[in-house]
């Protein structure tokens, strides 16, 4: 295997990881599922090669604008369909999704079905990772201040939250519009690695596998989002030896983890390096202890 | 304080509130009975703005209620939920920090803090433990607790005995009397309508979505109608 290979995985598996931070604030801590995503991930990557390319903005300008975009349109999805109660929200995301990707199709000035090729590539390992840092740093701070604290106010009890004055329906729209931001800006990479857009890599399939990750690290956890991106963009790459079987060892790590783990691999707990050293610290103390008693 | 004339509530074309009319006045108890399906939790999500009504006013303190349910707490009205509805990964403590969410002085939450813990000494005992882990009737103490916690005018307490042993139901009871003596009002709706009526001032019948009687409540208790329909009495 050639650096030039793993650099490779690395870089999809980091532009997957913003997608993945931003569904773990919806899902994992606000509590709604989306399959539709990939739907902002398209919009973010065609309106950012869009300033790149036609305009000639600057990449990270472009990659902001991406995220803009893709964010309007989560605050209009988000204001006519968070009405809607648990599944109907998440076929109306569904529809979105795939509404999103026969529209692309059918705007000829974007290449159409045929695609969008000669997109220069900007997005490169060093950026990924100081773009993913920052995204991490951003969400942390989201998810324990105030806002963050009411989003899981209302992934536990919606009802409850609403009587004691949470404004559900705004905490739900912000939720919505900045995982959309966060998709978006994802997409924006994902154009400027590949070099070529076609509105066929945005499909159901591309929502369901976001969603699979925030699950399979663990709902509410950011650290198991990580851990779950970088395992499950990798794995199909690792399995390449065994050809045809490729997809189906992935689905059945994917199950094993879920009969296994049901709460994911994190299980909404974060990784944190100060809790490993105090539980090591507390075990070799827990014998002194017993002595002196 | 509490005023509602010709309340309508559609559940698509279920009509589950007929023209209903209710006052509440201040520092009362107000009790509202009726079978299962009657129309009580619909009178109850109504008021709090959590379904929608179909005709009718709401008027607290003279004031058009808001549409929107977050909106409802900070006139000074809280809804203890049926079923209780505790944040079961939070600590009681913390449950009970969420009841205050809108409000911003920190000595007056600490005072009703102390309050609540005073009203219901189990829940001190169990400050740290997480909600899910109570009893129901603990989870019940809980959810009564997250409601006077954002200094409430008037309580509205949906079946606070509903799945309770008898002995738990009385202890409720006599708290809701408690609630009372500090100076808040109360709008309770009930299955057990004998021990609803025995504590309350003023009694409404509800049957299917219609008020069909109102009056004292002493006078509703001892009402051979109201005994033989609703707290099992026979026919002599």
């Amino acid at each position: 295997m050639s650096w030039y290979y793993i650099e490779g995985i690395l870089i999809l598996s980091g532009i997957n990881l913003v997608a993945v931070l931003g569904l773990s604030l919806l899902t994992g801590f606000t509590g709604l599922f989306s399959f539709g995503h990939a739907g902002f991930m398209a919009i973010g990557a065609y309106a950012a090669a869009f300033a790149t390319m036609k305009l000639g903005m600057n990449f990270y300008v472009a990659l902001l604008f991406g995220g803009l975009m893709a964010g309007i349109i989560g605050y209009v999805l988000g204001k006519l369909t968070l009405n809607l109660k648990g599944d109907y929200f998440i076929i109306a995301t569904l529809g979105f999704g795939e509404a999103m990707r026969l529209i692309l199709d059918n705007i000829q000035y974007f290449g159409g079905a045929r695609g969008w090729p000669g997109i220069a590539n900007y997005t490169n390992l060093t950026n990924v990772v100081i773009i993913n840092v920052i995204g991490i740093i951003i969400l942390v701070n989201i998810i324990n201040s105030k806002h963050g604290r009411n989003m899981k106010a209302i992934r536990e009890e919606e009802m409850a939250s609403n009587i004691i004055g949470i404004d559900v329906f705004k905490y739900k729209l912000k939720s919505l519009m900045i995982s959309a931001v966060y998709a978006g800006i994802s997409g924006g990479l994902l154009a400027h690695y590949i070099g070529f857009l076609q509105p066929k890599m945005f499909q159901l399939i591309k929502s369901t596998e976001l969603t699979i990750i925030v699950i399979f690290g663990g709902l509410g956890s950011v650290t198991g989002s990580v851990v779950g991106a970088i395992v499950l963009t990798a794995l199909p790459e690792v399995l390449r030896n065994v050809k045809e079987w490729r997809l189906v060892l992935y689905g059945a790590t994917v199950v094993f983890i879920m009969i296994t783990r049901p709460q994911g691999l994190m299980g909404g707990k974060e990784f944190r390096v100060i809790h490993i050293i105090k539980r090591i610290v507390s075990k070799l103390k827990a014998p002194l202890n017993k002595e002196v008693s | 304080m509490l005023k509602i004339r010709d309340l309508n509530v559609h559940y698509g074309g279920i009509h589950a509130l007929r023209g209903v009319d209710i006052d509440v006045e201040e520092g009362q108890i107000v009790s509202i009975i009726g079978s299962n399906g009657a129309g009580k939790s619909t009178l109850l999500n109504a008021i709090s703005a959590v379904v929608k009504t179909s005709g009718g006013t709401i008027e607290f303190k003279g004031k058009p209620i808001p549409k929107s349910v977050n909106k409802i707490v900070g006139l000074g009205i809280s809804q203890v939920p049926e079923g209780r509805l505790v944040f079961a990964n939070l600590s009681v403590k913390d449950n009970l920090l969420m009841g205050a969410y809108l409000r911003r002085d920190k000595a007056l939450i600490k005072r009703d803090l102390e309050n609540v813990y005073r009203l219901f000494p189990r829940l001190y005992e169990r400050i740290d433990q997480m909600a899910g882990t109570l009893s129901g009737g603990e989870q019940q103490m809980l959810a009564m607790g997250r409601g006077l916690m954002s200094d409430p005018d008037i309580i509205l307490l949906d079946e606070p005995s509903l799945g309770l042993a008898p002995l738990l139901v009385k202890t409720i009871f006599e708290i809701i009397e408690d609630i009372k003596k500090m100076n808040k009002t109360i709008l309770l709706v009930e299955q057990n309508a004998f021990k609803a009526l025995s504590i309350a001032d003023v009694g409404y019948v509800l049957e299917q979505g219609k008020i069909i009687k109102k009056g004292d409540a002493k006078e509703l208790i001892a009402d051979p109608v109201i005994q033989e329909a609703y707290l099992g009495k026979r026919k002599s």
